[in-house]
């Protein structure tokens, strides 16, 4: 409703105030150049679609491993915990250049940079989730005789999914955003490609037709791993995961 | 011979005396129910059976074999149900019998049947009431392969009617599946309704200052609650209990 309403205001507004379309195109135009320019965006958008999801699946995986070993060797967790908070704060468009430096414009740079922003949240998410046991199934298990490796993948693991399932959500969403940046860098298609193009020439309408391309491949990806969310985790009660309830 | 043999275990937390010096003996298939006040280190003394802690001193024997230590070597019922939550009932009481390596999936929907779960193998456990986790999560005890069962307090969360219930329930399956099983309760009437024999322990340092044979006859139903004969156990318990804890 919001939203509708707010591209409303700015389809009206933009006229009224006579801004030109190289500054700020109206969503009608946008919308318009969606539709017709398709062909010349559909490469660069699979380009993207498919590094993006390269990425992500490589990342979720680096991700889970990483927080599994941090998990199982708390000697580990301890040291790297700090060190993994430390990466985040290094900016990735920082970065970016130095991987170019170290690794050229292949594909190799570009997946580097989006398993960096989709390791982390998987990582903390499933750290979190591992952490957050129920003492009283843990107890349970101890008693009945549970060896670690039991305890790891019929209590912790399961019981980690849904956080897991959080992490993931959000490394899909920023999965793209790592594309994008990574593509800026230097490629041959992909959507960064095309919004570096199209700002360079001051097609402003295509620079917006690319955000738009963001913003949906985003929520779709963020709909998909809700979409499997609900395939996996069926036992969920509306009032949370309480062993006792 | 003993099926459980504790002999002189003690054990003690930051030089604190927790259990001194107690001793206790399960007979195959024999119910025997423990009773202490609260804090009287109940819980300290499931944990050194299931092996989580080592004691101090003494011996815990199994069937004639140390267990000091060792986890596994008992099956135990806690006081919340502890089912987890995302697997389907049928799954939940097959998990003891997971861990141990042993699991028999006929041999459990069957159990689940005599016990009244019939129908819910493929529930989850938020679907069932409090009394039905609690069936589940003894079945469960009673599918794992381990010849002695420890439970803690396992009806003290339900509601009285249910607890009775449950209690009647437990003696009927226990009756058909005969185990050893060590009984923890601060309920009085509960120990003597359900054991073979009830066991008092003092505060800590716990150990066990009185032994009661009750002598009711198998199968029991609720009558003998109200007859003469228990009272009068009742309140030889009652008396010890008092002035184990020095009141």
């Amino acid at each position: 409703m919001v939203l509708i309403l707010l591209l409303i205001l700015w389809q009206v507004l933009v006229p009224l105030f006579e801004v030109p379309d190289w500054l700020l195109p109206t969503p009608y135009q946008i919308g318009l150049e969606a539709i017709n320019s398709w062909p010349n965006y559909s490469g660069h958008l699979f380009a993207t679609v498919r590094l993006s999801i390269l990425g992500f699946f490589i990342g979720s995986l680096i991700g889970l491993g990483v927080a599994m070993i941090l998990h199982l060797v708390p000697k580990l967790r301890e040291t790297f915990y700090p060190l993994l908070i430390l990466s985040q704060n290094i900016p990735i468009i920082v970065l970016a250049p130095l991987l170019v430096i170290w690794f050229g414009f292949g594909l190799l740079p570009k997946l580097i940079i989006i398993i960096l922003v989709c390791f982390f949240p998987i990582t903390i998410a499933a750290l979190d989730g591992f952490r957050q046991t129920s003492g009283e199934l843990l107890h349970y298990m101890k008693m009945a005789g549970a060896n670690r490796r039991q305890v790891f993948w019929k209590l912790e693991w399961p019981h980690a999914m849904p956080s897991i399932f959080s992490g993931m959500k959000i490394a899909a969403t920023y999965s793209v955003m790592g594309a994008v940046i990574s593509e800026w860098l230097g490629a041959q298609e992909g959507i960064g490609v095309y919004m570096t193009l199209a700002s360079s020439s001051f097609r402003t309408t295509q620079v917006f037709v690319a955000i738009l391309l963001i913003m949906c491949l985003s929520m779709l990806f963020f709909a998909a791993i809700v979409l499997l969310e609900k395939r996996v985790i069926r036992w969920k009660t509306s009032g949370g995961g309480n062993p006792n309830g | 011979m003993a099926e459980l043999m504790i002999e002189q275990l003690t054990k003690r937390f930051d030089g604190t005396e927790v259990l001194k010096g107690l001793s206790l003996e399960i007979q195959e298939d024999e119910f025997v129910a423990v009773l202490g006040p609260s804090g009287s280190g109940k819980s300290t003394l499931f944990h050194l059976i299931g092996g989580l802690y080592e004691p101090d001193a003494g011996a815990i024997l199994l069937g004639g074999k140390n267990i000091n230590g060792q986890k596994g070597s008992v099956s135990y019922m806690p006081q919340s149900p502890s089912l987890l939550p995302w697997r389907t009932v049928l799954d939940n009481v097959l998990l003891g019998a997971e861990i141990a390596g042993r699991k028999d999936q006929q041999a459990a929907v069957q159990m689940m049947e005599k016990a009244g779960l019939a129908g819910y193998e493929q529930s989850y456990p938020h679907q069932l009431s409090g009394g039905m986790k609690q069936r589940a999560a003894f079945i469960r005890s009673l599918l794992s392969p381990q010849p002695l069962i420890l439970l803690d307090e396992p009806f003290s969360a339900l509601d009285e009617f249910t607890r009775s219930e449950m209690q009647q329930w437990l003696l009927d399956i226990w009756q058909h599946n005969k185990r050893s099983i060590l009984f923890v309760t601060h309920n009085i009437e509960e120990a003597l309704f359900l054991a073979d024999r009830i066991l008092v322990l003092s505060e800590k340092p716990a150990s066990v200052v009185a032994e009661f044979k009750v002598g009711f006859a198998r199968p029991r139903s609720e009558n003998i609650t109200l007859t003469e004969e228990f009272l009068q156990y009742k309140k030889d318990i009652y008396k010890v209990l008092k002035k184990g804890t020095g009141e």
